[in-house]
């Protein structure tokens, strides 16, 4: 018994925070927090007494008081009557908003090119590499200033409109497109059900049951389709069901539609502008084009590198199959290409995004524009302003990548 | 059986005849390429049909330029007089009016060497790094261009570079006298001692050096720095600081330890996560706030100070890719070996990763030098700064896109360029690897 | 590498800037030069020419001040400012005055905390339209869509405007005059509104001039002028009086061309005071005697830096108005010198 050995004690010497490699590396993360608290002390101490010498103070209350200045897009009510902190709100959802709609057209251009650029129409391909090479080449910044001249140049002014022989018309006589923007029909309800108050915005009722009952319609198809399935599965022969799926998918909205009285306002010139319809600014398309046609270069790069990634074995084996080479594209390439493709395409959706904080060279109103731009320059508060606006892209960034990086974990190969 | 008469025994090879027309040549090329199909055909008619209505309806523009006048309404005045009334034309004429501004900004005429040349002499420094054939000696040019570089720009005295070139051969010095000791220690004094250097003795060597032998450049001021030049600046010097800063990020986020590893996420995380307008908003709206009272330096300093960081966390992801990339038998080697942390970074590791991440960092750096462009939103006369300075002067208001297409043009030559550099280099490592 | 030596460069900054806290005259005084901050461009008040040089009225406001004080007027860094960028650069010390066509409102001289030292320009803001448009009034631009530079007080004062006589609008946001310009020559809007100097320095330029009409309306009242940080008086006063030698000197009737002659010695005592023949004032501003002559020799005086400018002979082609003097019926007035 006596002479189980008790292991050397083991003895804590100063140095063992330097030379041991078990205590070494809390010695250098605990330097390495001491400086960085001192760094953030040492800043916010000088913020604090710079601020005190400018006779300024750090406070949003800014955000409520009146805004004074008009924005021309806004998803949600707003006026010059209205506070800062709701001008930044409609600049927000008009950022947001572009971010989307960029997004999805630049996923359209870049997936099209992509693909054309492996086609095997030599002018096709040559097109296509003009198009990625000069976009990826040339900053966006000239690009978005070059695409709304060419479009403040190419398209009719609304007075082009007027007069006897007017050098312009509406397209059917419902689409305007001119130099302010592209002037569509709206949709509207003679026997509207009215709006909800939220608080902050309104709410169309009318959207909401539409929304519903397309929502109901789509679970009905879902269902028939699946119970055409059985049947086939049981069966082997499937049932007919493409009249009764389009039965389920139109009838109900339409007779909703027709409930609510549906009708379109057309745009018509009247005074300066078009009035009525649904107006989409000149800015917004140019910025919409530029970031989708831009990005999209950029995208097509990563198409064409997923595609290229999967192995010539691949195709082969679907032409063997006897697959025609757009089947092969849409059923063997470019799902296995997908996986490839997907995470560098979230770093170009996250792009677009920081992008959209262009805006300003065109005039549309985003977040940079209202928060950063107009309400920073008549309140003189950078500090608050700027930071708030950080803390939202940055909100906004991590949103977006923390949703594609879960999609990109339920489309990833499951491996073993 | 043997003496079978034959009618006729050819004895040697006919000629092979000449494939049918339709299979050679351009005739061949264009079935192929351009009318394989019905769709393919199409396809071709439409493309052909938009290339040439575009140049059609340009080649007017195109052909009518004027390169020689004092304003845009003489500009006009040329192309009416020439071609008629009605006839439209591009008015070059600004572009050889204001191509200096556009390149060097106000960067004073005489001096347009030294810019010149220090941009040669930065192909000469890269070269060395990126191609790994010429001798490594060559390398020790490389680390001296910064200094080079920077007085060549800026001018002044010669000894400033000198004596804060000295700083770090100090603590080089100092670094290497201690490393026998304990890296981690060795570290710290060499930064120490250099920072104290450069604090202190540094403005007193130049001092003295200059007083004893002045040899100096005309100084150009930074608010003199422009155009394209400017662009050029911020993007190389953006690139090469971020560099090193970007090594460390991603050694960082892959460290075990945690506040280093999630110090380095959150600033990788927050910086990709902003606009770089946001960025060049704090350089020159808060970075005032953020320092002692009093300080005021350079814009252009605050600009680079921003791009590097930004530059960085985008660095620190093309890295962690390139380690990434790694086979993990490189690091089980490396511990075998029983090399410590850095040693194994430094000899195995880092020159491995590095290497497979010249593409993304080439990527990088045209992604930022295009980014730069966004530097006329805080007031600095970049070329798009530029293109509105001259578009505000009466002589050449209401022109544009004669100098959007010289600005675009130019920046396509440079990013095209080095893009092209960049998958040649992609090419060069496959093959390296397979 | 190189981090060293920018922060070689930034320490050194540091360390100048940290000495330089004294008084902005002392500190501009022994830089030797003076930084004033001017707009990124615009025609007429500030843009660099073909060789680089700042052309316009402002400038010249910043060449006389370096005249008066360091005695040469070409002693002077130009410093572009954004509309967004100014107040901050003049806060931070970036530059030592501002003059930026920027407008005397009670919240930027009492909240934003800096000192407006007088008016050069009295402006206004107005609307341009084109004459095919046959409106004679701005009250009969309902529904209209109208052009705007972003960032300045001209957002505001039209949705007052449009608010105060029960219109619509729909505003096109633009960040710079000349990309404005563009948009309203394709007619992408009906309406160009910015100060009335603005509109008449932009339609000089169009190539067809007579096409367009600036309405009679001014909606604003714009006065411009320098600036400087609040709390330094002494720089402030500086600043002042050279801007109002150069209102006395047209007064007073000294030009440029006459200055060498006058300040030999006048029987016209505030001449002489003005000029530093009796000597005195120099000495209160912290300045040699000199200095009001060089201010006005610099570019001449008030007329003559109008008149190169922006006045009836220059493409901009703007009449005097307001800016006379109140001898002709405008508001240009200097306090006297005594």
């Amino acid at each position: 018994m006596a002479d189980v050995t008790t292991p050397p004690k083991d003895v804590f010497r100063l140095s063992m925070l330097i030379y041991d490699t078990r205590y070494r590396s809390l010695t250098i993360q605990a330097i390495f927090m001491i400086l960085l608290m001192a760094g953030a002390a040492w800043l916010v101490d000088n913020t604090i007494h710079n601020l005190h010498a400018l006779g300024k103070d750090f406070n949003y209350s800014f955000l409520w008081s009146r805004a004074g200045y008009d924005i021309n897009q806004h998803f949600i009510e707003y006026n010059n009557d209205d506070t800062h902190g709701r001008a930044m709100l409609v600049g927000l959802m008009n950022t947001l908003f572009i971010a989307l709609i960029s997004c999805a057209l630049a996923t359209v251009f870049g997936v099209v090119a992509g693909v054309l650029r492996l086609s095997n129409n030599w002018i096709v391909r040559k097109l296509m590499s003009i198009y990625i090479e000069a976009f990826r080449n040339i900053p966006l910044l000239i690009w978005i200033l070059v695409i709304f001249a060419v479009m403040t140049e190419a398209m009719p002014a609304p007075s082009a409109f007027r007069g006897e022989n007017p050098t312009s018309s509406m397209w059917f006589g419902a689409v305007a497109v001119t130099n302010r923007g592209v002037y569509f029909p709206e949709p509207l309800f003679s026997r509207s059900l009215g709006n909800i108050d939220l608080g902050i915005f309104y709410v169309s009722t009318d959207l909401i049951a539409i929304l519903i009952v397309l929502a109901a319609s789509i679970y009905a198809y879902r269902r028939l389709g699946r119970h055409a399935e059985k049947v086939q599965n049981a069966t082997g022969v499937r049932p007919v069901t493409w009249w009764k799926s389009a039965l389920i998918l139109i009838a109900p909205v339409l007779v909703l539609l027709i409930a609510l009285g549906f009708h379109l306002g057309y745009p018509a010139l009247k005074g300066f502008n078009f009035q009525g319809g649904i107006q989409a600014r000149n800015s917004l398309i140019a910025l919409w084009l530029a970031l989708s046609i831009y990005t999209g270069a950029f995208i097509a790069e990563i198409v064409r590198a997923g595609i290229q990634a999967i192995s010539r074995g691949q195709s082969e084996a679907a032409f063997a199959l006897g697959l025609r080479p757009s089947r092969t594209m849409n059923l063997v390439i470019l799902p296995q290409a997908l996986r490839v493709i997907i995470p560098p395409m979230i770093s170009e959706y996250l792009n677009i995004t920081k992008n959209t904080s262009l805006a300003i060279a065109v005039g549309y109103m985003d977040l940079r524009a209202t928060l950063g731009g107009i309400t920073l320059n008549q309140t003189g508060r950078e500090l608050e302003a700027m930071l708030l606006m950080m803390g939202i892209y940055l909100a906004i960034s991590l949103i977006i990548s923390g949703v594609m990086n879960l999609y990109n974990r339920s489309v990833k190969l499951k491996e073993r | 059986m043997a003496d079978t008469e034959h009618e006729f025994v050819r004895s040697q090879m006919l000629p092979a005849l000449a494939p049918p027309s339709s299979q050679v040549g351009a005739v061949r090329w264009m079935r192929e390429n351009l009318f394989s199909g019905w769709a393919n055909t199409a396809l071709t008619l439409i493309s052909a049909y938009v290339v040439i209505h575009f140049l059609w309806g340009m080649a007017p523009w195109w052909l009518h330029a004027v390169w020689n006048a004092s304003s845009l309404p003489d500009c006009r005045k040329i192309i009416q007089t020439d071609f008629g009334p009605h006839a439209e034309g591009a008015c070059f004429a600004v572009v050889h009016e204001r191509w200096k501004q556009l390149l060097y900004g106000f960067y004073p005429d005489t001096e347009y060497w030294r810019p010149n040349l220090a941009l040669i002499l930065m192909l000469a420094a890269i070269a060395p790094i990126l191609f790994s054939h010429l001798p490594r000696k060559l390398l020790a040019f490389s680390a001296l261009y910064p200094f080079i570089g920077y007085w060549l720009i800026w001018g002044g005295t010669i000894w400033f570079p000198v004596s804060a070139l000295l700083g770090f051969v100090i603590g080089g010095v100092v670094f290497k006298l201690l490393a026998e000791k304990s890296a981690v220690v060795a570290a710290g004094a060499g930064i120490v001692i250099a920072a104290l250097w450069w604090m202190f003795g540094e403005s007193w060597l130049e001092a003295a050096l200059h007083a004893a032998l002045p040899i100096s450049l005309p100084s150009v001021e930074s608010r003199d720095i422009g155009g394209f030049l400017l662009s050029i600046i911020i993007g190389v010097s953006g690139i090469t600081l971020s560099l090193p800063l970007g090594v460390l990020l991603a050694l960082g986020r892959q460290s075990n330890m945690f506040f280093i590893r999630s110090v380095s996420i959150g600033f990788i995380e927050f910086i990709r996560g902003v606009p770089l307008i946001t960025l060049l908003f704090t350089a020159s709206l808060l970075l005032n706030y953020f320092l002692p009272p009093g300080t005021n330096f350079d814009l252009i300093l605050r600009v680079v100070i921003m791009v590097t960081l930004f530059a960085a966390a985008y660095m620190a992801e093309v890295i962690r890719g390139g380690l990434a990339a790694l086979p993990r038998g490189q690091y089980e080697a490396a511990d075998a070996l029983g090399l410590d942390y850095w040693k194994a970074q430094r000899l195995i590791i880092m020159p491995q990763a590095l290497k497979i991440s010249i593409p993304g960092i080439v990527n990088t750096f045209i992604g930022l030098f295009k980014d730069t462009t966004l530097v006329v939103f805080i007031g600095l006369l970049d070329p798009i700064g530029f293109i509105n300075a001259i578009r505000a002067t009466s002589e050449w208001n209401g022109i544009y896109w004669e100098l959007y297409i010289f600005v675009g043009a130019l920046f396509f030559v440079f990013c095209y360029g080095m893009s092209q550099y960049s998958m040649y280099l992609e090419r060069k490592l496959r093959t390296d690897h397979r | 590498m190189k981090t060293t030596v920018f922060l070689g460069i930034a320490a050194s900054a540091c360390l100048m800037a940290g000495a330089a806290s004294a008084g902005t005259l002392d500190d501009v005084k022994q830089a030797g030069e003076l930084k004033c901050g001017v707009t990124t461009g615009l025609a007429g008040f500030a843009a660099p020419d073909s060789n680089g040089v700042w052309q316009g009225f402002d400038v010249d406001y910043c060449r006389a001040v370096a005249a008066a004080v360091l005695g040469d007027p070409t002693k002077v860094k130009f410093v572009p400012t954004t509309g967004q960028t100014r107040f901050t650069a003049l806060a931070s010390g970036e530059v030592d005055m501002l003059a930026r066509n920027t407008t005397w409102t009670f919240s930027r001289d009492v909240d934003l905390k800096f000192t407006f030292v007088g008016i050069n320009y009295y402006d206004g803001q107005g609307f341009m339209v084109p004459k095919k448009l046959g409106v004679s009034s701005a009250k009969e631009l309902d529904g209209a869509t109208v052009c705007i530079q972003t960032g300045t007080t001209t957002e505001l004062n039209l949705a007052d405007y449009f608010k105060a006589n029960n219109m619509k609008y729909e505003p096109v946001p633009i960040e710079t005059n000349a990309e404005a310009q563009q948009q309203f020559l394709a007619g992408a809007c009906d309406v160009y509104t910015t100060d009335r100097s603005g509109l008449a320095a932009t339609r000089a330029t169009f190539a067809k001039p007579d096409d367009y009409v600036v309405l009679p309306e001014v909606i604003s009242k714009e006065p411009l002028g320098p600036l400087v940080r609040q709390g330094d008086d002494q720089w402030a006063d500086v600043v002042r009086w050279v801007s109002n030698a150069l209102v006395e000197g047209e007064d007073l009737g000294i030009t440029s061309a006459n200055i060498e002659e006058l300040s030999k010695g006048t029987n016209n005592p505030e001449i002489n005071r003005i000029l530093g023949t009796d000597p005195g004032f120099g000495k209160m501003l912290g300045l040699d005697e000199q200095w009001a002559k060089r201010a006005i020799a610099a570019n001449g005086n008030y007329g003559e830096i109008f008149a190169a400018n922006l006045g009836e002979s220059t493409p901009i082609g703007l009449s005097r108005g307001l800016n006379a003097l109140w001898t002709q019926g405008g508001l240009q007035y200097s306090p006297p010198f005594r």
